[in-house]
C-alpha cells in the first residue's frame, strides 16, 4: 500500500500540522506535534487514550472546546494557508467543503430529529448552494455511492431507524458531498462489528480512490493502519514519538514504544503464550515526566531517557524520538 | 470426562412489541470442562450477551436445560441459587460503571464475602490484591483513583472472592487501552493456570478470543454456527460466517492470515432479531448459499469423523473450500 519514497515527494502536501501545543488547565494535552499528509495520502493516527490523538483531530478543524482547551503554539496549514486565527465563518466555508471529518459514533454525530436526506441535503445547500430536485436528485447519488438504498423513501428516515453502519455511511456521504481534499476520521469502525467495519474501510478506499481525498485516520487498531495506510504517526502522552511508513514502521520500528506495542498484542504472539505486556500505565497529562514519558514503562530506559527530551532521530523517510531506539 | 457444565438447547424469548415475541437465543448448546477457556465469539445481537445473562440466573431461560455439575442451574432456588451464583461468577466489559463509586476497593472486593456469610474478610480482601497484582494499600482507595486497567483488576477480584470455578467475562479486556489489554489476557490466562478455573470468554475481538481460548463457538442470530479447538476454527473454519469473520479482522504485517487468505466483505448488515430469514439464518449474507440454504435448516453437527467435537452448522462445511473459490473465481 504504502507509496515509494520518490512518488511521494512530487506530491503536495495539502494539510501541515506544524509544532502544535494544545494546552488545558491542568497542563498540555499535546505537544510539538508535527504532521504533514499529501495528496492522496492515507495517514493512521494511533496511540491509546489520552495520547492526544483525538483532540489533535479536532484541532485542526477548529473543533476544540474553546472554554477547556487552548491552542497555544504552532501552525496548522491547508494547501499552504493558515488556519489558526480564521473566524468562525471563515472556518465554516472550510469545513465540509475543503477537510470533512467523520466520527466515531455516528448517533450522537447526527442529528436525531432530522432526516437523513435533510441533513445530507443541508451540506449541499450550504457549500455547493443546491435546492430543489437538484439538490434530492445529489442526495440520491450520494447515498448510492456510499451504497445505501437510493429511494425517495429513504430520504424520510430518521437516524434511529438506520443500524450503526448504516449511519456511518450517512456520516460518510455528508462528508464527501463537496469532494473534499482532506477527511479526518475519528475512529470511524471502532463501534462497528467487524465485518460491518470492513465495509466501511472498504468505502473509504473506494472514495479516495475516487476524489484522490487524503485522509487522517484517527484509531487505536493497529491492524487497521496496517492494512488501509500508507503512512502512520504513533502518538503517546501528548507527542508523536514515531511517523514514516506504514510497513517501515511495522517492520523494524525504531520507538521502543511502538516496539513494544507491536509486541504485545496477542495477534503477534502464538496462541496462548504470555503475553510481553507493557507494564504500568500511561502518564495523565500534567503528570509526565520530565524527559520521555514512556521511560517508566520502557525496558531499554537508560539514564538520559528520564533527563531530557529525547532527540529526533532519522532513517530513511522515518523519523523517531528516542535516546536508545530499538534499530 | 463429565463437563463442569453444559448447556443444552437453551431458548430466550423477549417480549416485543405488539405481542410479538423475540427470539435472542435458538437452541444454544456447549459444554465447559473444568479450567478450560470457551471463547465465544459473535458480532452485536448474535446473542453472546443474552447467553452470559442467562447462565448467570440474571436472566430466565424459555426453555432448555443448564447443569453445573449434574445441578440443575435454571431450577435452582433460594440457598441452592445462592450457593450456584458463589460458583459462577462474572466479569462485566465496563469498568467504569460496574464497579459502585463511593466504596472502597476493600468494601468492592469484600462484599461478596458479607452476601455470602463468608468469615476472614480482610485476610481473604489481601490476598485477592495479591493475587490480581494490585498493592494492599489499594484497600482503603476509591474506584475513581485507578485507571481503567486497574478497575478492572478489582472487578476480577471481586470474582474471585468467593473462590467460584467458573468466571463468564463478557468483554472484559474491550473497553480497555491495546497496552493495557495484554495485561489484562495474560492475568486470565494466569489464574487459570493457578487456580484451575473455568473461564467462558466472551469477545467480538476475534485475536484476543484465538489467544486465550482452548476451544471456540461462533454465534450468529442466537445459534452456534460453528464450535471446535481454537487452533482448528482458526486453521480451516467449515462454517462461510466463521470464515468471512476471520477475514475480516485487520491484520498486521507478518501475522498469520490463516486459510481465508483474501477479504470476504459480507453484504448487508448484522441481522435484526426482528426479522428472522427461514432455513439457514445466514443465507441472506452467505456468499455460497445454494437453494436448499433458504428452506433446510442445518443442524449445528460433527461433519469431520476424525473430529467428534468440531461442530459445523452448514449444509456444504464439507465442500467449503471449493464452494469459495468458485465464488472468488465467478467475481473475479
Amino acid at each position: 500500500m504504502s507509496l515509494p519514497a520518490t512518488a511521494a515527494t512530487t506530491k503536495q502536501v495539502v494539510l501541515a500540522v506544524d509544532g502544535l501545543r494544545l494546552e488545558a488547565r491542568i497542563g498540555a494535552l499535546v505537544e510539538d506535534v508535527s504532521l504533514a499528509l499529501e495528496e492522496g495520502e492515507m495517514m493512521g493516527l494511533v496511540g491509546e487514550s489520552g495520547s492526544g490523538k483525538t483532540i489533535t483531530a479536532l484541532s485542526i478543524l477548529g473543533l476544540l472546546p474553546a472554554a477547556a482547551v487552548r491552542h497555544a503554539a504552532g501552525d496548522i496549514r491547508f494547501r499552504g494557508r493558515p488556519l489558526s486565527g480564521l473566524s468562525e465563518a471563515e472556518f465554516n466555508a472550510i469545513r465540509g467543503r475543503d477537510i470533512a471529518m467523520i466520527f466515531q459514533e455516528p448517533m450522537t454525530s447526527l442529528n436525531p430529529i432530522m432526516t437523513i436526506g435533510a441533513q445530507i441535503g443541508e451540506v449541499l445547500e450550504i457549500h455547493r448552494g443546491l435546492s430543489g430536485t437538484a439538490r434530492r436528485d445529489e442526495v440520491l447519488r450520494l447515498l448510492e455511492l456510499v451504497g445505501l438504498p437510493a429511494s425517495p423513501d429513504q430520504l424520510d428516515r430518521y437516524p434511529f431507524q438506520l443500524s450503526g453502519g448504516q449511519r456511518q455511511r450517512v456520516m460518510i456521504a455528508m462528508a464527501i458531498a463537496c469532494e473534499p481534499a482532506v477527511l479526518i476520521a475519528d475512529e470511524p469502525t471502532t463501534a462497528l462489528d467487524v465485518t460491518i467495519q470492513a465495509q466501511i474501510l472498504e468505502l473509504i478506499a473506494r472514495m479516495r480512490e475516487r476524489f484522490g481525498m487524503a485522509c487522517l485516520l484517527v484509531t487505536h487498531d493497529l491492524g487497521v493502519v496496517a492494512e488501509t495506510c500508507d503512512t502512520v504517526a504513533v502518538m503517546y502522552a501528548g507527542r508523536v514519538v514515531e511517523q514514516g511508513p506504514v510497513a517501515a514502521v511495522f517492520r523494524t520500528p525504531l520507538h521502543r514504544y511502538t516496539e513494544a506495542l507491536l509486541r504485545s498484542i496477542p495477534a503477534a504472539n502464538p496462541p496462548g503464550v504470555s503475553l510481553p505486556a507493557i507494564p504500568g500505565t500511561v502518564p495523565a497529562p500534567g503528570a509526565r515526566p520530565p524527559g520521555c514519558a514512556f521511560a517508566d514503562r520502557c525496558g531499554a530506559v537508560i539514564a538520559r531517557c528520564r533527563a531530557d527530551l529525547p532527540p529526533r532521530i532519522t532513517r530513511d523517510d522515518r523519523v523517531a524520538y528516542c535516546w536508545n531506539p530499538a534499530a | 470426562m463429565t463437563p463442569m457444565l453444559s448447556v443444552v438447547d437453551l431458548v430466550k424469548h423477549y417480549p416485543a412489541p405488539g405481542g410479538k415475541s423475540v427470539l435472542a437465543l435458538d437452541g444454544v448448546s456447549f459444554s465447559l470442562a473444568r479450567g478450560e477457556i470457551f471463547g465465544i465469539v459473535g458480532e452485536s445481537g448474535c446473542g453472546k450477551s443474552t447467553l452470559a445473562r442467562t447462565l448467570m440466573r440474571l436472566a430466565t431461560a424459555s426453555s432448555g436445560r443448564i447443569l453445573y455439575e449434574g445441578e440443575d442451574v435454571m431450577a435452582a432456588r433460594g440457598r441452592a441459587l445462592k450457593r450456584l451464583r458463589g460458583e459462577i461468577q462474572m466479569v462485566f466489559q465496563d469498568p467504569f460503571g460496574s464497579l459502585n463509586p463511593r466504596h472502597t476497593i476493600e468494601r468492592i472486593i469484600g462484599e461478596p464475602l458479607v452476601v455470602h456469610n463468608r468469615p476472614g474478610r480482610a485476610a481473604r480482601v489481601r490476598e485477592l490484591l495479591d493475587l490480581i497484582g494490585l498493592p494492599q494499600s489499594a484497600a482503603s482507595r476509591l474506584p475513581h483513583q485507578f485507571s481503567g486497567g486497574q478497575r478492572q483488576r478489582i472487578a476480577i477480584a471481586r470474582a474471585l472472592a468467593l473462590s467460584p470455578k467458573i468466571i463468564i467475562a463478557d468483554e472484559a479486556v474491550s473497553a480497555l487501552d491495546v497496552s493495557i489489554q495484554s495485561q489484562i489476557i495474560n492475568l486470565l490466562a494466569q489464574l487459570r493456570r493457578d487456580l484451575g478455573l473455568a473461564i467462558i470468554f466472551i469477545s467480538h475481538d476475534l485475536s484476543v478470543v484465538r489467544h486465550l481460548s482452548d476451544r471456540i463457538g461462533v454465534m450468529y442470530f442466537g445459534r452456534f454456527v460453528e464450535q471446535a479447538s481454537a487452533a482448528d476454527l482458526f486453521a480451516a473454519p467449515r462454517h462461510p460466517y466463521t470464515r468471512a469473520l476471520i477475514s475480516a479482522v485487520p491484520k498486521l504485517p507478518g501475522a498469520a492470515g490463516g486459510p481465508c487468505g483474501k477479504r470476504i466483505v459480507l453484504s448487508g448488515d448484522v441481522p435484526n432479531l426482528a426479522h428472522r430469514p427461514g432455513g439457514c439464518l445466514f443465507h441472506p449474507r452467505c456468499y455460497i448459499a445454494q437453494d436448499r440454504c433458504q428452506k433446510d435448516v442445518p443442524p449445528l453437527a460433527a461433519t469431520r469423523p476424525d473430529k467428534p467435537d468440531w461442530l459445523s452448522a452448514c449444509h456444504y462445511a464439507d465442500e467449503i473450500d471449493g464452494l469459495v473459490a468458485e465464488t472468488a473465481s465467478e467475481n473475479r
